[in-house]
């Protein structure tokens, strides 16, 4: 979904910029108080893993194709705040060194890549978290579902972009309707590949998965008040 | 630590083995957004990247011939770019939180950042 320049007028492509650079203000603050010994050095892993996986298209029928977002994924394993950071710094390389994004339209691709999936994902992951069991196919299945949407979820607000600013006049019904659609193929994907992901290392290293933390309370470092 | 080692190394290895080996195979199909602005009458306004000319642009190594090695560097050098950007950014941002936790009486620390 990598917006490329000239998609969007110049006065939105300034007004995301705004929003992106507050949202990333936000998650560079937010992220002090996920960042710990476990989820540092995890999130360098994270965004070069995001990065690998984001060049990966694959197909969904109809002669298009999609890639991994990887915000529920970043957030599911390092946090919301971090995992923005981790999503917003692919991005930036992307843009800078292969092009892929366009430079002016890098806060639009901020906002609708890196902060609308990771905190739109995360409310709809922590939502589902809290009525479905506390286990491991609960877990999975709130990840599951919170990728599945965070992608079209990305659609609709570029469509809302466009609608405020579309550089030109087009049916803006088809628009919304082709975006959707393509984009609800594209979650499915996005899905599996955040279960396969989130599964696997809940199955090797669960005390790294921040989004698993109230499940593995006997997994984490008892820090006992009165020894310390 | 050793058992995080691993770990590191071994997702390390997956995501260098993605954008190094399997990128090559990946779908040449237009993606959702570009497949949406043909359909819906909007891809023409798209323009060129200012870093359209930079020696990595569209995922392929200028002056390496072969597409599977041109793709397969890019990715390489890509992983390894994000991993020390993020690494150094999250290593300092814990830093200064670790830092804050510490010792809240003194704003010194506190620099005018963005």
């Amino acid at each position: 979904m990598h917006v490329p320049d000239g998609f969007l007028t110049a006065p939105v492509s300034v007004a995301t910029g705004v929003v992106a650079a507050a949202g990333v203000a936000m998650a560079i603050r937010g992220s002090r108080s996920e960042l710990d010994e476990k989820t540092a050095p995890m999130a360098g892993l994270v965004a070069a893993f995001i990065f690998a996986t984001q060049m990966i298209n694959f197909p969904v029928g109809a002669g298009t194709s999609g890639h991994l977002m990887g915000g529920v994924l970043a957030a599911i394993l390092v946090g919301p705040y971090t995992g923005a950071l981790c999503v917003t710094v692919v991005l930036i390389v992307q843009g800078l060194l292969f092009a892929d994004g366009g430079l002016t339209a890098l806060g639009t691709n901020i906002v609708l890549i890196s902060l609308v999936t990771t905190f739109g994902g995360w409310a709809i992951f922590r939502g589902l978290v809290l009525v479905l069991p506390k286990n491991r196919g609960g877990l999975l299945t709130s990840g599951g579902v919170a990728a599945l949407f965070s992608v079209p979820l990305a659609a609709l607000v570029f469509v809302f972009l466009y609608v405020v600013g579309g550089a030109v006049d087009i049916d803006l019904g088809a628009l919304t309707a082709t975006m959707l659609g393509v984009h609800v193929l594209i979650g499915i994907g996005e899905a599996l590949i955040t279960v396969a992901v989130v599964s696997a290392v809940l199955s090797a290293r669960p005390d790294l998965v921040y989004g698993a933390r109230h499940l593995t309370p006997e997994l984490s470092v008892r820090t006992p008040k009165a020894v310390s | 630590m050793s058992h995080n080692r691993v770990f590191f190394l071994f997702g390390l290895g997956v995501a260098l083995l993605v954008a190094g080996v399997a990128s090559y195979y990946a779908s040449s199909a237009p993606d959702g957004l570009e497949y949406t602005a043909e359909d819906t009458g909007f891809l023409d306004s798209a323009r060129d990247s200012a870093t359209a000319g930079s020696p990595f642009a569209d995922y392929a190594v200028s002056g390496v011939d072969s597409e599977r090695l041109s793709v397969g560097f890019a990715g390489l050098i890509g992983v390894l770019v994000v991993l020390v950007i993020a690494s150094l950014l999250t290593t300092v941002l814990k830093r200064r939180g670790a830092g804050r936790d510490a010792d809240h009486s003194t704003p010194a620390g506190s620099s005018p950042d963005a």
